[in-house]
């Protein structure tokens, strides 16, 4: 799956979860541009994990700020799992 | 921008609540009546949640003991069991804790918190792998920022959840540990832990249950969840606290594995705090006992549990999943709740007001904790007041509770 795959189904994710009325493009900043409880956050890495079939640990969430950021991590853990 | 600019939008929250009546996040009691009933503002007020399960915190004996306790060994210990040393109410607590546990080793802490954030963040190191469940006490979660192993959530209470996600580890190498709670506290439901333990002993995890609402209050001797269900054996450390059903403070684990007290050196929430004062620890020492053989007490509590969630339930309150000495009632707005909390407060009546972020299901709690000590008049006044309170201010019928849900 490419870098650009990926980030559709994140933007997609986050556009539910801000119920639409924020822009997602692939400079968003999640926690601050979306104003997402790190509930949510949290939340959205499952959905991503069941999607992707890949385990994203948490302390690696910390570092994402934006939704790029965030596609190259999934794409980074789906390779670590195909090694 | 300031230090405390951070707080800014917490603060005006906070405002709004506080403007709607009293501080929920700093009621006083004046005074304690009894495990049920104190005083607030001089008002005689019925203690709905306290998590007093077992009603124990006036048990005559414990705080004869404690008060003992108390003039043999001084008001504190003045420092950690590492530094300062132990004393012997310390070890004969947790040769009791072992023995009412049944397992070789037992470690108390001065908080369940503390219990909790040591044993999980320690246990897991770099190379490890924790996997928790997503409803998690804050403690969890705080242990997770304080280990350095890697972090996954599972759904709540879903075992075909927790395979999936153990199947992806599988390959990483390391342990896994997966943690769970026997009773959740802001719910009440249990986890489904004959399911989770099949799991967990499939891919070869490690198993960690809180029982720190269970204790004492499931079990045919009050040993929890585990015991309830007849899996003690592959739970591989019990974690839990005194607070409870204990009637105290501290927390504990307790485990058959070897080498368990290389902990006591390594995990720093054990190691670099003050330890737990005799008094309290006698009061402990001399409750477990009570706890061992409280089947009466544990049938009295059900009772009053399960008459709290008939009550509310049949008024038309959606109260969660499970019958459980936990009994909430999930409400539609933070205002509605606040209003609602406030106006309970007013006929007499103190529950624990709880609101999204610390809750499961994002919208607000009045939380409930049932003691064996209710009298059935007092929960009946209870439904009755709830009840009342719920038709003053129409917060919730049911169709708008299904709507909320």
């Amino acid at each position: 799956m490419t870098g650009t795959d990926i980030e559709g189904v994140i933007i997609k994710e986050l556009r539910s979860l801000s119920n639409g009325t924020v822009e997602v493009k692939s400079d968003t900043n999640i926690v601050r541009d979306l104003n997402l409880p790190s509930l949510d956050v949290m939340d959205l890495v499952m959905a991503l994990e069941d999607h992707f079939d890949v385990s994203i640990p948490l302390d690696r969430i910390a570092e994402i700020e934006t939704v790029q950021e965030l596609a190259d991590l999934v794409r980074s853990l789906n390779t670590e799992v195909d090694v | 921008m300031g230090i405390m600019d951070k707080f800014k939008e917490l603060g005006s929250s906070y405002d709004d609540i506080k403007f709607a009546g009293r501080d929920p996040f700093s009621v006083r009691f004046d005074q304690i009546l009894s495990p049920t009933e104190g005083m607030i503002a001089g008002k005689k007020t019925i203690l709905l949640g306290t998590n007093n399960y077992l009603g124990l915190t006036f048990d005559k004996h414990s705080v004869e003991q404690a008060v003992s306790a108390l003039r043999e060994n001084g008001t504190g210990t003045t420092g950690s069991r590492i530094a300062n040393g132990s004393y012997g109410w310390h070890q004969r607590l947790e040769e009791e804790l072992a023995q009412f546990f049944g397992r070789r080793h037992a470690m108390t802490f001065t908080t369940g918190y503390q219990a909790n954030l040591g044993i999980i963040a320690t246990l897991a190191g770099r190379d490890d792998h924790l996997v928790i469940d997503a409803d998690s006490h804050a403690c969890i979660y705080d242990a997770c920022k304080l280990t350095s192993a890697p972090v996954t959530r599972f759904k709540h209470n879903d075992p075909v959840d927790l395979r999936k996600r153990l199947s992806r580890l599988k390959s990483i190498g390391g342990n896994i540990i997966v943690v769970t709670e026997g009773i959740f506290s802001m719910l009440g439901d249990k986890a489904p832990l004959k399911e989770i333990v099949a799991v967990t002993k499939e891919y070869g995890a490690y198993l960690v249950v809180d029982e720190a609402h269970s204790m004492g209050v499931l079990g045919a001797n009050g040993r929890g969840l585990a015991e309830e269900l007849g899996v003690e054996d592959d739970v591989d450390f019990i974690l839990g606290t005194f607070s409870k059903s204990l009637g105290a403070i501290g927390g504990f684990c307790v485990s058959n594995i070897d080498d368990f007290d290389l902990l006591r050196v390594a995990c720093r929430p054990y190691m670099f705090t003050a330890s737990l004062p005799c008094s309290v620890v006698a009061s402990v020492v001399t409750s477990l006992p009570k706890v061992k053989n409280g089947q009466f007490l544990r049938e009295k509590l059900m009772s009053n549990a399960q008459r709290l969630y008939d009550g509310l339930l049949s008024a038309g309150f959606d109260v969660g999943p499970d019958v459980s000495p936990v009994v909430a009632i999930q409400l539609p707005s933070t205002e509605i709740a606040v209003a609602f909390w406030n106006a309970l407060l007013d006929e007499g009546l103190y529950v624990n007001l709880a609101l999204p972020p610390a809750t499961p299901t994002n919208q607000p709690l009045l939380r409930s904790s049932v003691s064996a000590a209710h009298t059935h008049k007092q929960i009946d006044t209870v439904i009755d007041l709830i009840t009342k309170v719920n038709l003053d201010l129409g917060a919730v019928t049911p169709e708008r509770i299904a709507r909320a849900g």
